[in-house]
């Protein structure tokens, strides 16, 4: 079933909790087994639904982090006023047992066989599945050139710093609040000269997935626009509100 | 199945009243975005809104002649599949009551189209019987680009993805087809009190 979209209802499963990992110190991957899970493609999501002891209930939507074909797995951002988010990142722990319905979306998808380059824009944890992008690729030995623009606060923020050099896509760092002493990378948020610097030529008409907070979505699709992107080449994902 | 309890989760409780929160979903102030692309930004010179369709005689209205048909302001709770709820939305637009009955036609189905390629399929029964708006006013201020300005369908019974940003159109149709979202795995109808967020829900 990898790489194939699911038709048909999607049933809430139990997913047990496999494996946990900071990745920073407000952000941990989950790693789950769920039976019955039908695969997915990179780039999708799943829900995530809580019940406590007296019935009450909340779901919450989750970029699937692992490529198709690996371990599932989350990756969760503690919003501190969030409602399910502080729980899943600090409270969860092996063994625990949720429930997840997913795959869910069909267009910010990567499946690794298309032939242009790939631009990933990520915004903080909008990383998340642009992660399972080049996941994707490294796993595929796909050969399409595949480059990532990453905007982070500080060094330590930064998710899956450690894996993503070795995927074997080029990564661009910015880091918009601090930066480690040396640092000779970007220190400014995504503004138009910076895109035009590490955004492949308009000319090669590249595909390219945006994934972050409403203003940083908009800051580099709308400079992609201006560099000659046409629109249509650029898929985003955004999140607003989602304790 | 029967839910699984998640230990150690409490969650916090919902301040809404429960008649106007449907399942799954939780209450914001705020008013987050949900969309596929960039953000298009079209003139109001060449704004257009055209309500068309096979063998029907399209009907198209300027920005100014739509800012001359009757406006209704109303206040309505959102419901976005992303499980955010917002209450006591105040709008400003034209029912579409007003704009399909300037239209000759029997169809039963509509295609909304919209700048950057969006579409979504809603029926004309629930177009129709003051249910839905073109909108163009938000909280008494011009609708901002990144909530669909300058205008966006107001289909609030339905998930909000139905309600499309930056809409340009009506295509009325014989037979139900799916749009944007509804071909990416999300519901072909969208009622949010039955749950139908996803293919087959």
């Amino acid at each position: 079933m990898e790489g194939t979209a699911v038709l048909g209802r999607l049933t809430w499963l139990a997913a047990t909790v496999a494996a946990t990992r900071e990745e920073t110190q407000r952000v941990r991957t989950l790693e789950l087994e769920a039976d019955g899970w039908g695969g997915h493609r990179a780039g999708q999501h799943l829900d995530v639904r809580l019940t406590a002891e007296d019935g009450y209930q909340a779901q919450r939507s989750y970029s699937i982090a692992s490529a198709p074909g690996e371990p599932l797995a989350i990756t969760v951002e503690r919003l501190d006023d969030g409602e399910v988010s502080p729980y899943l990142v600090d409270v969860v722990r092996d063994g625990d047992v949720l429930e997840v319905r997913g795959p869910i979306g069909g267009y910010f998808v990567w499946d690794g066989d298309e032939e242009e380059s790939v631009l990933l824009v990520a915004g903080g944890s909008g990383v998340v599945p642009l992660a399972a992008m080049a996941r994707r690729r490294a796993r595929l030995g796909a050969t399409a050139p595949m480059r990532l623009l990453y905007s982070s606060r500080t060094w330590d923020d930064v998710i899956y710093r450690d894996e993503l050099e070795a995927l074997g896509a080029e990564v661009v760092y910015t880091l918009t609040r601090a930066q480690p002493a040396g640092w000779t990378g970007y220190s400014r948020r995504i503004d138009d000269d910076l895109l035009r610097e590490v955004a492949f030529p308009a000319d090669a008409r590249p595909r390219v997935y945006v994934c972050g907070s409403t203003r940083f979505v908009d800051a580099a699709a709308d400079g992609l626009v201006r560099l000659g992107y046409d629109p249509a080449w650029i898929r985003t994902e955004r999140f607003g509100a989602t304790g | 199945m029967t839910p699984i309890i998640s230990r150690g989760f409490r969650g916090r409780r919902q301040d809404g009243p429960p008649d106007r929160v449907p399942p799954g979903q939780y209450l914001t102030d705020d008013f987050p975005v949900l969309s596929a692309g960039p953000t298009p930004h079209t003139e109001l010179e060449e704004w257009t809104f055209t309500i068309d369709g096979s063998g029907v005689e399209p009907v198209r209205w300027t920005w100014d002649e739509l800012q001359a048909l009757p406006t209704e302001e109303v206040t309505v709770d959102i419901h976005c599949v992303t499980k955010w709820s917002k209450l006591d939305t105040a709008w400003e637009g034209v029912s579409l009551d007003t704009l399909l009955g300037a239209v000759d036609h029997d169809k039963d189905y509509a295609l909304a189209f919209a700048d950057g390629g969006y579409t979504t399929n809603v029926p004309v029964e629930d177009l129709t019987g003051g249910k839905a708006w073109v909108a163009y006013r938000y909280g008494g201020e011009p609708l901002e680009p990144e909530h669909g300005g300058p205008a966006r369908l107001l289909v609030p019974h339905l998930y909000f993805w139905k309600s499309a940003k930056w809409v340009r159109g009506l295509r009325l149709l014989d037979e139900d087809e799916p749009g944007f979202w509804e071909q990416n795995g999300y519901h072909l109808y969208g009622d949010p009190w039955k749950e139908q967020r996803y293919w087959g829900d």
